[in-house]
């Protein structure tokens, strides 16, 4: 991968309540890294009248009370986080990993998938093979085991609830790329893994949508009513920066978890990590092996 | 005291002044979609700002209440009833136990605001006692209301005969001008299509909830281009990002959508222009039908319509102390 080549961001007022940077037009891992960054270090400000700082892919919004901050003094504040974080010699984000447990090819999106195929790029097929057929890969298992196969990235939080974008952690030639449908469902099962463009997605409720389905985890990420242990702070578990590993599950498998899931035993396997972009940039393969170890154990 | 639903109306929830503060995980502020409205019925039967109040969509709710009690129907207008009898808007009502709120047809506007003294008293979630749809949680089981439901509400203050002046309640008109500040995405149109955008005379669609207000009536012109990696191949795509409260998208270049307090957090279709605070009560508003202009304003004159609309609420606290 080559050095993060800097472009020049992009302020804009939304309205008299938001101001939206762009850092940069096109997705990459360094754009988003350098969004996070700048939006922890403003949040670490704590200053009065930012109601909300809001990371995307790579861009991010605040919301303020422009009777509390004006807005001149808003941006000034956000452009030194940014002149700061683009100091910093090398980057590093206090985040967390965590495992997805992943039934993939499962009856439920499946069976959505086909009462939705008149809306589909291919018709015949289903949503996996066509991501295979679209990243050149021999088969619906080399595609899964591309997908299961490196860490990905929170990208951003929202759309609805609680629902994370995704973006692996690879070199760009192995990123997947498989286009959104052509029109959108009006159906998605809730806790479906979906993909559009070069983002995957987990949708935290049953709703309209329009990326392609791969697979459906037992395990919720967004639960109002904090039912269990890994939700007692917050309702959505998901936070813009966690780090994602899927692991691909039987039926078998997906069952017991979601047995454990309505027992209220479940926990997520997980354990915090420090991300050092420049160490992940040398060696992305290297470096993920090490963030798996602390996932697992050496 | 309680709140018997006797009919639900069309899409009647709770709401509150809202729940700011989680939208970086997708969770809008919720809350009334006419603040002012929703505030004034607060006010007219005693209760502080952030009692949570009924938000009803084009057709009202019937509603017995347990015990007596000081009701105010706000926003737009919309024939009241008590017990059959009419009564008016704008004002404090004193009702008994046993009686019955009813509502007749729409007549302007799109929302009426129903506050009873003491406040409609769910359990607030993350501060607010506002209804998010699309999370199913807030308000009444996370949910629009249905028949048979019933309300608890909290203890109310003694409150005498009030009522809002003439000059402070809202107008509703059919032809509406709304001030935008342009930016975020519009650099994506071409001049020809920010002339379209600002030149044309948009009709409000029946898709038109609390998350989001659709038009239809022109089309756009957008810069042609490569598309950067990961935006997605139409030229009103760009890199899923986050959506300010009043943004307004164009997919396709097609039908500009107006997310309002639901809003969808965040996508992947080019914003060219934010509604100004003071303008959103306004397009809440707006019924399917209204013909709407985007009037561009700078965020100077964006913020002293702030202060305006700040100053009318003071005379509003002032009428009604």
């Amino acid at each position: 991968m080559t050095a993060p080549t800097k472009s020049e961001s992009r302020y804009s007022w939304g309205g008299d309540e938001h101001l939206v940077v762009q850092i940069s037009e096109a997705m990459s891992l360094e754009a988003n890294f350098t969004t996070m960054a700048i939006a922890n270090l403003l949040a670490s400000r704590e200053l009065d009248g930012i109601i909300d700082i809001c990371p995307s892919n790579a861009s991010f919004l605040v919301r303020f009370d422009p009777d509390v901050i004006a807005p001149a003094d808003l941006e000034a504040a956000v452009r030194a986080a940014e002149l700061e974080v683009g100091d910093t010699a090398s980057l590093s984000l206090q985040t967390r990993i965590f495992e997805i447990p992943v039934w993939y090819d499962d009856p439920y999106t499946r069976e959505t998938g086909a009462r939705f195929r008149d809306r589909h790029q291919r018709p015949e097929g289903n949503d996996l093979e066509f991501a295979a057929i679209e990243n050149g890969l021999a088969s619906e298992a080399a595609f899964i085991e591309a997908h299961a196969g490196s860490p990905w990235i929170t990208s951003m939080v929202g759309f609805v609830a609680g629902l994370p974008f995704m973006f692996q952690m690879v070199p760009p030639e192995r990123q997947l790329e498989v286009p959104k449908y052509l029109r959108p469902r009006t159906d998605t099962p809730a806790l479906t893994i979906g993909h559009g463009g070069c983002f995957a997605c987990i949708y935290s409720v049953r709703g309209a949508g329009g990326y392609q389905m791969f697979g459906i985890t037992p395990v919720p990420i967004f639960d109002p009513e904090q039912k269990l242990p890994d939700f007692s702070d917050f309702m959505a578990f998901f936070k813009p920066g966690d780090i994602v590993k899927f692991r691909k599950v039987d039926q078998a498998e997906y069952e017991q978890i979601q047995a454990q899931v309505a027992d209220g035993s479940y926990r997520f396997r997980q354990a915090p990590v420090t991300f050092s972009l420049d160490a992940f940039l040398a060696d992305p393969d290297g470096y993920n092996a090490s963030l798996l170890e602390v996932l697992y154990g050496a | 005291m309680a709140l018997e639903i006797l009919e639900p109306g069309l899409a009647t929830s709770v709401q509150d002044r809202g729940r700011p503060g989680h939208y970086n995980v997708g969770i809008p502020p919720s809350g009334a979609v006419d603040l002012y409205s929703a505030l004034a019925a607060n006010l007219l039967v005693g209760n502080p700002d952030d009692a949570a109040v009924l938000e009803a969509a084009y057709m009202a709710p019937k509603i017995r209440f347990t015990e007596p009690a000081t009701v105010a129907v706000t926003g737009g207008t919309m024939p009241v009833t008590i017990n059959g009898q009419s009564a008016p808007q704008w004002e404090a009502l004193h009702v008994n136990a046993g009686d019955e709120l009813a509502f007749a047809f729409l007549q302007g506007g799109a929302r009426v605001y129903i506050a009873v003294s003491g406040g409609v008293e769910v359990p607030a979630v993350l501060g607010s006692r506002s209804t998010y749809g699309l999370g199913g949680f807030g308000g009444f089981d996370g949910r629009v209301l249905k028949a048979g439901d019933v309300l608890p509400v909290g203890a109310g203050a003694q409150v005498g005969d009030r009522s809002v002046p003439e000059n402070l309640r809202p107008r509703f008109e059919r032809e509406l001008d709304i001030r935008v500040v342009l930016g975020l995405y519009d650099y994506r149109l071409t001049d020809k299509g920010l002339a379209q955008f600002l030149e044309s005379v948009w009709t409000l669609t029946p898709v038109a909830d609390r998350i989001g207000f659709r038009y239809a009536g022109g089309s756009l012109e957008w810069k042609e281009r490569v598309q950067p990696f990961g935006a997605g191949s139409d030229p009103s795509n760009i890199v899923d990002a986050g959506y300010p409260l009043g943004s307004i998208q164009i997919p396709g270049g097609l039908e500009p959508i107006i997310l309002h307090r639901d809003a969808v957090s965040g996508g992947g279709y080019a914003m060219v222009a934010t509604v100004i605070s003071a303008d959103m009560d306004t397009v809440g508003q707006s019924s399917p039908g209204t013909k709407t202009r985007f009037r561009p304003v700078t965020l100077d004159e964006a913020l002293a319509a702030r202060a305006e609309a700040r100053s009318r609420v003071g005379e509003l606290r002032k009428a009604l102390q």
